[in-house]
């Protein structure tokens, strides 16, 4: 890692009422770097996501951006940082037209010569949604839902994209598509943390990964040392 | 009864059904834009409009000219709505929502009750000028009610604007976006509690510009009168699809529409049912189409 961490976890304990999600979690995430969290369903993986952007006040532990603590912040404070996240289910605004999704994906700068800018390189990266712009988004495909919600996010400028299962209910192909473009923004020097149970295509795009099962770091290592245990990874991942 | 072949009837229909479809229009979009944002039916929506038509004849009583009046109205609705929000429902956001329609009627009682107090429970005339009461004979046996003429440029107006910042501003687009995902919203730096004053402000303003034109019709005001109102907005937003602004002012028009068409149409002795005909004919709608009409069409696209 080059610099300091623009995101660091430390020991973050989270629980939804009595259950408890994660148990003392620690990770960082340095400028540039593209790291993967592996796991299992029900691993933590949604709910550090959640808690980085604030959707979920952690028990115990702390969340740092450069340095400072953004722990239980309202979401939109720290979405207004940079701290963007693509959720999981993409959780785009079917009844508006793709247009306003964008539009609204850049709603943190108040910047109309950005946003005219953001659009152009988001519609250059899917040029799909070109044609649909003026289409109720909830008309689109699973996968254009997707590349929607990724091209949303990107609007923003992130100083860090947070993706929840970019892969998920997606057909082999548009997977392929997927990823060629988040290796795309990679390739432009874009901070990613990547959650996903595709765990091979993940590791493919990450540097660095972490790998959870029940709420606790089991694994953290070089992507491509991972890559080369692959029965490690089955083990961890259950397959 | 009159011919139901001549032209001139259907003409007349038409004229009172817009007039009355932009008022119910003007008063569900209101009702809409709140639950769009909190998923809570606001029975003080009426209570609003009440408070609203008090303020107009405090005014009124001090002089004001009407157009300042009407404005002072229109504001003090505004106003009203944002305090409810902050007083009444902000606080207990993220509770149960049956907790929020609670606090809703707990607010429209309330209020109610210190009109009577203040403005005793009789019923008190409130003069209109004279362009809102004025009525046109355009020919024939045509009466053009001056009023429905204000209540439809009205509507086209201000529903017009609505219009256009919802789908042409950053603020509005945020509006209808935390409408339909809150967390999506704010994971793109969208703030709920801004938006959700914004659509109290603009809604109750909305209901305000409505019960203007409802009181100039009626030609009175009582500290109950926002009962009645309330109850149409509210059907009128079942009747298109609830939560949703284009739902609302189409489902206004329809029951202004059917409202009409039921005076019209029925004979002499069963005009007095009109109000539980109109009922029946929603339970109808709802057997057919649970989600309203246009609620129905979103349903299948999806």
């Amino acid at each position: 890692m080059d610099g300091p961490a623009v995101l660091e976890l430390r020991n973050l304990e989270a629980a939804y009422g009595a259950i408890r999600a994660l148990h003392g979690l620690s990770l960082t995430l340095g400028p540039g770097e593209v790291v993967a969290l592996l796991g299992p369903n029900g691993a933590g993986k949604t709910t550090t996501l959640r808690v980085i952007s604030g959707l979920l006040r952690p028990v115990r532990g702390q969340v740092l951006y450069r340095g400072d603590e953004i722990t239980g912040r309202p979401p939109a404070t720290i979405a207004r940082l940079g701290i963007i996240q693509c959720p999981e289910g993409r959780q785009i605004f079917k009844n508006l037209t793709v247009r306003e999704n964008l539009i609204l994906g850049g709603y943190r700068l108040r910047d109309p010569a950005r946003e005219r800018r953001n659009l152009e390189r988001a519609l250059d990266l899917f040029p799909m949604l070109k044609e649909r712009l003026h289409h109720p988004a909830g008309l689109l495909s699973g996968g254009q839902q997707q590349m929607l919600a990724i091209a949303r996010a990107l609007m923003a400028d992130p100083e860090v994209l947070l993706l929840d299962e970019p892969s998920l209910g997606l057909a082999p192909r548009v997977v392929e598509e997927v990823f060629e473009a988040l290796a795309q923004l990679k390739a432009q020097g874009l901070t990613m943390l990547i959650v996903e149970q595709n765990a091979e295509k993940a590791l493919e795009i990450a540097d660095r990964a972490y790998v959870l099962e029940a709420g606790r770091l089991v694994l953290a290592d070089a992507a491509h040392r991972l890559r080369e245990k692959p029965d490690l990874i089955r083990i961890y991942l259950g397959r | 009864m009159q011919a139901l072949s001549s032209p001139e009837f259907w003409i007349q229909q038409l004229i009172n059904a817009l007039g009355l479809g932009s008022q119910y229009a003007l008063m569900a979009v209101g009702l809409a834009m709140v639950f769009g944002v909190m998923r809570l039916i606001n029975f003080a929506h009426g209570t609003v409009m009440m408070a609203s038509a008090y303020i107009g004849l405090l005014l009124l009583q001090q002089g004001m000219p009407f157009p300042l009046v009407a404005l002072g109205a229109i504001a003090g609705a505004a106003a009203l709505g944002v305090l409810m929000e902050r007083i009444a429902y902000r606080p207990v956001r993220g509770a149960p929502d049956v907790v929020l329609l609670l606090n809703s009627f707990a607010v429209a009682v309330l209020l109610e009750n210190v009109a009577i107090l203040l403005f005793s429970p009789r019923s008190r005339p409130f003069p209109m000028p004279e362009v809102l009461t004025r009525v046109f004979h355009p020919g024939g046996n045509l009466f053009l009610p001056s009023i429905h003429l204000w209540a439809f440029g009205g509507a086209l107006l201000a529903l017009g604007g609505l219009g256009l910042f919802v789908t042409r501003t950053r603020l509005g687009l945020a509006m209808r976006a935390a409408a339909e995902n809150p967390t999506a919203a704010q994971l793109l730096g969208i703030e709920i509690g801004k938006v959700t004053v914004l659509a109290f402000a603009i809604g109750s303003a909305m209901a305000g510009l409505a019960v203007l034109f409802w009181t100039a019709h009626v030609g009175t005001i009582n500290p109950g009168m926002g009962f009645e109102p309330v109850l149409k907005a509210f059907v009128a937003c079942v009747i298109g699809g609830f939560g949703t602004i284009p739902g609302a002012v189409l489902g206004g028009y329809l029951l202004g529409a059917l409202e009409i068409a039921l005076q019209g149409l029925l004979p002499a002795g069963v005009v007095g049912y009109r109000d539980a005909l109109v009922y029946g004919i929603l339970i109808l709608i709802l057997l057919v189409r649970p989600g309203g009409v246009l609620g129905y069409l979103e349903a299948e696209r999806v």
